[in-house]
């Protein structure tokens, strides 16, 4: 890698010292896990019920990762802010899982799946991990039919499977349209099953609002009952984050209006690095947004695009009813401008180009923020009861939105966030720059580059739950000698000091504009220079409004009632004084990024027909964020940039092309 | 559009609560039930008052945290989620009645927001197919025909929501638990537990103080899932059958 100077180096961040996962071990990528696994300390099953360990949240990665070990004989002490763990956001995954079994005898292998996802990935991840991502997707399916997940089936009664974005072989296992909540249920079972064995202490209604630190070991968390108030410490011998990811720092996005950053940016506040945080998912089939008082957009599943041909008007401007556009006059433009891929290129792709069509004027619905997804043909060739089969719940809820009926006229979509490739940067084990502390799921950065395929996010979480955590645990808490933490130790106390006075400071402000003000306004500048296109100028503009947006925030927010209570309020405020934080870091990486790279497009660095350019020579790299700043109400010092080259040994990157 | 709004407010758990009017107005058509409370909280705020507390989340109609009575309906006039709901279902000047979900086992903690608590614990009684990581068999080795693992999908598509138990006059958890153990039992996987699957998870149901079945069916009309009435028929058989079999044994 170069050394010359990035744009904004002094002037928003400095370079610190280079990074590298030690833990990956060399050599052939085939057996890197397995060699992983063998060099791990073990645990003597009769030992393990001595150490406590934490686990944060209850989706996919947490569920499957707090039932695993406690199976193992861990003890588990585990939290959602959720009245129960089954609600985890994961359950709103709606179209699969991926997983390189080859049934359909169609080429597919798991090298084809490390492959296709470094691909996909703009090659920006890291290729150990992926490859033992694409090693445990075959295992994911056994457990998850094992626990009786109701996948799809054939009339053989053979797993039946479907195609997704990004890939031409049909690996996508699925439960109609609510795959994420059948595997989700899955591991919530497995989970209830061990807190009825009392083998995992369950804290739901819990938020973790900072963690301690103790010989700069991660050993235990301080969380608060969002029923009571009350807030509580507790300890441990390790710490998991499974907390998911950020994209409600846009406000509208498809996450859950639960989904927050709040646990992820504390432990990064603490000391561990936050992994390219500007790399956001923006999904290319949601549902558009219907006036001022949206409080979230609805994704259409992916699996849509298998069977739906996207298109806009030639002409532009052309407000007529889609069913008085004849044929000739539409233009399917992924079909022509993607021959080979089609209405399934990888998601920022077929979202960039909705937006290209929009921004040309030719958007349909409201405001042109819209192109169609068009089922007529797919009613023709198949017939209605077929489509009905097989998307008949994402068709009830599209029109149980908009009121219009799928059936009869084209839906109307457009991208919307929907997942953060960024998160937590971890080694091979999972671990963050905090010993003691595992990132899993969605939370860290690590598996999807800078594009997710579609379907890798459950089997990401599901890899690292099951999978993962349970092997590098063992290997951490097998290496470690834990002292006892005294509930009185400083490290304790001053932590649990901090959340207190920062809760008091929320409630003592009694501004004049609500928590929700602030968030629609954080979110309306990430979307506008933040979001599916990115460029110098408008990330400094936005830095810096946001730097008055967290000046103003501490000034005028209102947060009614108290802290001894149920108070939405003072939850809500929590999450967005650190959204406010943790969008000023995005708006950084992404200015830092002077390349376009997946979802990530910066409008300087692209070919002459308009497609994304990275600069392999400069950017080949995962940015690691050190927090530098102590600021206590919201004042951020310059964070520190350190880089972790990325070595690719098997995939070569190559422009990514799908025409 | 117009509303007059009649809310329960209750503190805690201890307050005694009552019904507070609201007027709202300037809401649209094509904004969602919970949009709406967020548009009265939004004001309510502005105007020195503590917002009304309701449990939310995904707002897509899957993860079952919402849930609401409106007008004396679980999930209000359409068989939907609260979130799915929207107030194009309404009509301008309307009076709209919420309450929270009533029912003993599921104590109010403040305002709309109830303690479902006592559904996990039925799930962790016997509501799974035990199934350590690590120790399950090719995917593909047990075929399962279509027909069984279409019924069980149906029925695995439960969302936890209550609104069963919120519509039943009784306070009855049949529906969800009949929904459970149907998914489960139908399935190859889950025979070994089939017979303590069911006899743990009624016995659960009923220490939750959960009311007992009459057939009355509200469950499975106030069912945003519509987790169908016929496997409540299914839990009761599968309920005999496991004590028969542990008789015998």
């Amino acid at each position: 890698m170069t050394d010359q100077t990035m744009v904004g180096e002094g002037e928003f961040y400095s370079v610190g010292g280079p990074l590298a996962d030690d833990k990956a071990p060399d050599g052939e990528i085939q057996t890197r896990w397995e060699r992983r696994k063998f060099a791990s300390k073990l645990v003597n099953p009769a030992n393990r019920r001595k150490h406590k360990v934490i686990v944060v949240g209850t989706g996919l990665a947490g569920g499957a990762a707090g039932a695993s070990l406690a199976e193992q004989g861990y003890h588990v002490v585990q939290f959602c802010f959720q009245d129960s763990p089954r609600r985890a956001h994961s359950i709103a995954a709606q179209g699969g899982i991926n997983a390189a079994k080859n049934y359909r005898n169609d080429g597919d292998s798991i090298y084809r799946l490390f492959y296709d996802t470094v691909k996909g990935g703009d090659f920006r991840g890291r290729e150990s991990n992926i490859y033992r991502l694409a090693e445990n997707s075959v295992k994911i399916i056994d457990q998850c039919v094992a626990q009786g997940v109701p996948f799809a089936r054939e009339y053989s009664g053979l797993l039946d499977t479907r195609s997704f974005g990004g890939v031409q072989v049909q690996r996508t296992f699925y439960a109609r349209g609510q795959t994420g909540q059948q595997l989700l249920i899955g591991a919530y079972q497995a989970l209830s099953k061990q807190i009825d064995a009392g083998n995992v202490e369950m804290h739901a209604r819990h938020e973790m609002l900072d963690l301690i630190i103790v010989d700069g070991r991660a050993r235990g968390i301080v969380a608060r009952n969002l029923v009571t108030g009350e807030l509580s410490t507790h300890l441990g011998d390790a710490v998991v984050l499974a907390t998911g990811g950020y994209g409600n720092v846009f406000y509208l996005s498809t996450n859950a209006k639960g989904s927050n950053t709040s646990a992820i940016w504390r432990a990064h506040r603490r000391g561990a690095y936050f992994g390219n945080p500007c790399y956001t998912q923006i999904h290319p089939t949601c549902i558009p947004r219907s006036g001022d008082h949206q409080s979230k957009l609805t994704l259409m599943s992916e699996s849509l695009r298998n069977d739906g041909r996207i298109w806009v008007p030639k002409k532009h401007g052309d407000n007529r009813p889609a069913a008085q556009i004849p044929e000739d006059e539409r233009d399917y433009y992924l079909e022509r401008i993607y021959p080979a891929f089609g209405n399934l290129v990888p998601r920022d792709i077929a979202s960039r180009a909705a937006k290209n069509v929009c921004d040309e004027g030719r958007g349909v619905g409201p405001g042109g923020q819209g192109v169609y997804l068009d089922f007529a043909d797919a009613i023709k060739r198949m017939g209605e009861p077929a489509v009905r089969e097989k998307y008949g719940n994402l068709f009830d809820m599209y029109a149980r939105i908009t009121s219009e009926n799928p059936y009869k006229q084209p839906m109307r979509i457009y991208p919307a966030v929907h997942y953060t490739m960024g998160g937590l940067w971890v080694d091979y084990d999972l671990q963050t720059t905090i010993p003691g502390l595992f990132a899993a799921g969605e939370a860290n950065f690590s598996d999807h580059g800078a594009n997710r395929l579609g379907a890798s996010a459950l089997m990401q979480g599901l890899s690292d739950g099951y999978f993962i955590l349970p092997t590098v645990l063992n290997n951490y808490i097998g290496s470690q000698k834990f002292a006892p933490v005294a509930a009185d130790a400083p490290e304790v106390t001053e932590v649990e000091t901090l959340v207190k006075e920062r809760i008091d400071k929320l409630l003592s402000i009694n501004g004049d504009r609500t928590v929700d003000s602030f968030h629609r306004e954080l979110g309306q500048i990430m979307w506008d220079y933040c979001g599916m296109a990115r460029n110098d100028a408008g990330l400094r503009k936005a830095i810096s409004e946001i730097r008055q947006l967290r000046e103003e925030f501490w000034k005028r927010v209102r947060v009614p009632g108290t802290g001894a209570e149920l108070n939405q309020s003072l939850e809500k405020a929590n999450r967005v004084a650190d959204f406010i934080e943790l969008g000023e870091l995005m708006c950084i990486d992404a200015l830092m990024r002077e390349e376009s790279c997946g979802g990530h497009f910066r409008e300087e660095s692209q070919t002459a027909d308009g497609e994304a350019e990275r600069q392999d020579d400069k950017f080949s790299f995962v940015a690691a964020w050190e927090y530098a700043g102590e600021g206590r109400f919201g004042g951020t010092q310059e964070p520190v940039l350190h880089k972790e080259d990325l070595i690719f040994d098997y995939v070569h990157p190559a422009q990514r092309t799908y025409a | 559009m117009k509303l007059k709004l009649k809310i329960w407010r209750q503190k805690n758990a201890v307050d005694a609560g009552g019904m507070v009017s609201y007027d709202l107005e300037g809401v649209s058509t094509d904004m969602s039930f919970l949009e709406m409370l967020d548009t009265l909280n939004e004001k309510l705020i502005m105007e020195g008052e503590d917002p009304v507390a309701f449990d939310h989340d995904c707002r897509e109609g899957i993860c079952g945290s919402c849930g609401v009575v409106i007008n004396g309906d679980a999930h209000g006039p359409e068989q939907t989620t609260t979130c799915q709901l929207h107030m194009r279902s309404f009509k301008d000047g309307e009076e709209i009645i919420i309450e929270p979900w009533r029912a003993a086992p599921f104590p109010v903690i403040k305002d709309l927001v109830v303690d479902r608590g006592a559904f996990d614990r039925i799930i962790g009684a016997g509501g799974y197919i035990t199934a350590p990581t690590g120790s399950s068999p090719e995917g593909n080795s047990t075929r399962i025909p279509k027909p069984d693992a279409d019924a069980a999908f149906a029925n695995a598509t439960c969302i936890g929501c209550g609104a069963c138990v919120a519509a039943c006059p009784n306070g009855s958890a049949s529906l969800f638990v009949s929904a459970k153990v149907t998914h489960l039992n139908l399935l190859p996987q889950g025979q070994p537990e089939r017979t303590t699957r069911v006899l743990d998870m009624v016995e659960q149901m009923d220490a939750e103080g959960f009311g007992g079945c009459t057939n009355t069916g509200m469950c499975t009309v106030s069912c945003p899932k519509e987790i169908p009435f016929t496997s409540i028929a299914n839990l009761n058989k599968e309920y005999r059958r496991a004590v028969q079999q542990s008789n015998k044994a």
